[in-house]
């Protein structure tokens, strides 16, 4: 058993909508969220758009300071932390964002982008740095002479390498990929996703991937976290979601994600799901997916589901479900 | 599927761009066709011609792009050989487009109503209000709950999912022989894309329309389409039925490509790459375009392009390793 990274508890994020003067609504980003990280492993989180998957990661990360709830961070809680320790924190973290177009400044040379965590962090400086920076090239696959060009001299593949370089640069423990290969093709994909592998057993990383890919999701991840409007409905191994999937919406997810086996494509069934997802400004009362879930019953719109161990940590929260599994 | 006749015939098309950098051999003599009623897909990464396929066959090449060579049958009826008038009769009403981002190519200041009712009102010569009225009908088939409010709705009032179900009514109104799928559900959440093939489908098989589904997704093709191209820097490689596409692909290209997609056998093992990276088109590499990042390439590759084999019946690939062997026997 490897000790958690991170492990947050009851993790809440309310956006006010604000008027003029007063706040006039509440978005509910992301509510009583209950995750554990595990040093060195790679833990996935999927959902639809806005359902609170970046919200919950930047939280994590303490770039958005949490509405109410505690993050431990190698046992740490990095709530009541200032910024100074912060800052020490945020050497251990780095990000990986989805679109390499817009994350990469277009006006500095390689070797500043890549090099900028070290002097942010006072690692080294000059010489020192130019050497760290070109190791660092070389390790994502680039060449010595990239690093005195501009970000435009790249291709998108290309770039995601050096987001990543520059990610690695400060010697992190965890780094949060945000879509990080959303915006590649397939072919370059590949090579993006066999590196970060790679990377991680060769640095102990631990990853926080997040896509609404579900064919990365399970290819990368150890462990799995299914949000749906800013809770988490299914959490377990990548085994545990993928082959078992508990949750009405989890299977519903699985089911709307095209497969590549021609002769799928008569499956028609019971857990295919209608409607659009709810604004989280007014989310539903109870459990939120009840207005769009094929197996809902009486009460699933009053009883808010927790999540519930239904065998070797495999959470689900559902009302339904969720007692039956625990039954049997 | 055999024996339908073909509704656009795609002959040898060459397009190419005259930019200051040079010239964008966009298209190499791009040949398909699509038959009455199927859906056909073209699948390919990005920078491959799979949108400029479509461009050239809607006549909206913009400058510098030039179609030089190729012919473009409607029916029989060549599409390069109209006039841009002509063309305006049959963009919009027998062969209709609908986009990747619904967001930009609705008009934020028309009502929803108004601009599905347009082709109605171009076209047919419809009076206004007949033509709303219809409009709301054809949204209501698309599967938009509440039609006839949502009709008086803007753009920006409609979610993602909604929006490109308004692309797809206004796509429809005039009953098109060929509806052109560019990327439609690219942008959109898995459920919601989910919902939009269904509906394509659904209403492809009422209605008997032909559609050209685009897509860099290989298993949105294995989903949804009849027959399948792949498309690789301007030329298509492989070209058959999506059943045989998936269990025998032939080309080198089509084989790593599905080798590396992350699916449930890959998790935890490492992907296949393909080794190097997609050509620029300004000056691409002489003979078969694969040959540079090709494991079975030889010295036939490099000089001369290769030709389409039929290696079973109705399964074409280019490439020189079929040719060889097609000799030797």
């Amino acid at each position: 058993m490897t000790a958690d990274l991170f492990e947050c508890r009851a993790l809440t994020k309310h956006f006010p909508v604000k008027s003029v003067f007063r706040e006039i609504a509440r978005v509910h980003a992301v509510e009583e969220i209950n995750l554990s990280i595990p040093e060195g492993e790679t833990v996935g989180l999927v959902g639809e758009s806005g359902c609170g998957k970046t919200t919950l990661a930047r939280m994590l990360l303490m770039l958005i300071r949490p509405t109410s709830g505690t993050i431990l961070y190698r046992g740490t809680d990095l709530t009541r932390l200032g910024g100074r320790e912060l800052r020490k924190f945020r050497r251990e973290t780095a990000i990986v964002f989805q679109d390499p177009y817009s994350s990469l400044d277009p006006r500095m040379l390689i070797a500043d982008i890549v090099g900028e965590p070290l002097a942010i962090h006072k690692v080294a400086y000059g010489d020192d740095r130019d050497d760290i920076v070109l190791e660092l090239l070389e390790r994502v696959g680039l060449k010595t002479e990239h690093m005195y060009r501009y970000p435009h001299e790249f291709s998108g593949g290309q770039r995601q390498r050096l987001a990543i370089a520059r990610a690695l640069a400060a010697d992190p423990r965890f780094i949060l990929l945000d879509e990080a290969t959303s915006a590649l093709d397939v072919s370059v994909q590949a090579k993006i996703l066999n590196m970060l592998n790679a990377l991680k057993a060769e640095f102990g990383l631990t990853y926080l991937f997040i896509s609404h890919d579900l064919s990365v999701i399970r290819h990368l991840s150890n462990r799995v976290g299914v949000m749906y409007v800013g809770e988490m409905v299914e959490y377990g191994t990548s085994e545990q979601v993928f082959s078992h999937p508990t949750h009405p919406y989890t299977r519903g997810l699985l089911h709307a994600a095209p497969s590549l086996n021609p002769d799928d494509r008569d499956r028609r069934s019971e857990v295919a799901l209608e409607g659009e997802v709810p604004s989280a400004v007014n989310p539903p009362p109870g459990c939120r997916f009840h207005p769009r879930c094929p197996s809902r019953r009486a009460g699933c719109d009053s009883a808010v589901p927790e999540l519930v161990d239904i065998g070797d940590g495999h959470l689900v929260a559902c009302c339904a479900e969720g007692r039956t599994h625990g039954g049997s | 599927m055999e024996g339908r006749e073909d509704l656009l015939v795609v002959d040898r098309l060459k397009t190419q761009f005259f930019t200051y950098g040079g010239v964008v051999e966009a298209l190499d003599e791009v040949s398909f066709e699509i038959r009455r009623g199927e859906i056909f897909g073209l699948v390919g990464e990005s920078g491959c011609g799979k949108s400029v396929t479509t461009a050239s066959i809607l006549g909206l090449v913009a400058k510098p792009g030039r179609v030089l060579s190729g012919r473009i049958l409607l029916d029989g009826d060549d599409l390069l050989q109209k006039s841009q008038k002509e063309m305006n009769s049959i963009r919009g009403c027998r062969i209709s487009i609908i986009f990747q981002d619904p967001t930009s190519s609705l008009n934020p200041l028309f009502r929803i109503g108004y601009q599905v009712a347009e082709p109605y009102i171009y076209h047919q010569g419809m009076p206004k209000k007949k033509a709303l009225r219809e409009a709301t009908r054809i949204l209501a088939t698309t599967g938009l709950a509440d039609a006839e409010q949502k009709s008086r709705s803007y753009p920006h009032e409609l979610s993602g999912g909604m929006r490109q179900r308004a692309m797809i009514a206004m796509a429809l109104t005039c009953q098109p022989d060929l509806l052109i799928a560019d990327e439609p559900t690219t942008n959109l959440d898995v459920t919601i894309a989910r919902q939009i093939r269904d509906l394509v489908h659904e209403l492809q098989r009422q209605f008997g329309t032909s559609v050209l589904w685009i897509t860099h997704n290989m298993a949105v093709v294995a989903q949804l389409c009849d027959r399948v191209g792949v498309m690789y820097a301007g030329n298509i490689v492989e070209k058959t039925d999506v059943r045989t596409l998936f269990r025998d692909p032939r080309h080198p290209y089509t084989v790593r490509l599905l080798h590396a997609i992350p699916s449930a056998a890959t998790s935890g093992a490492e992907l296949e790459e393909i080794p190097g990276s997609v050509p620029r088109l300004i000056g691409p590499p002489t003979g078969c375009r694969f040959h540079p990042r090709c494991d079975h390439a030889m010295p036939v590759c490099s000089q001369a392009k290769p030709a389409e084999v039929e290696v079973r019946p109705a399964h074409f690939v280019a490439c020189h390793l079929f040719r060889r062997r097609e000799e030797d026997a």
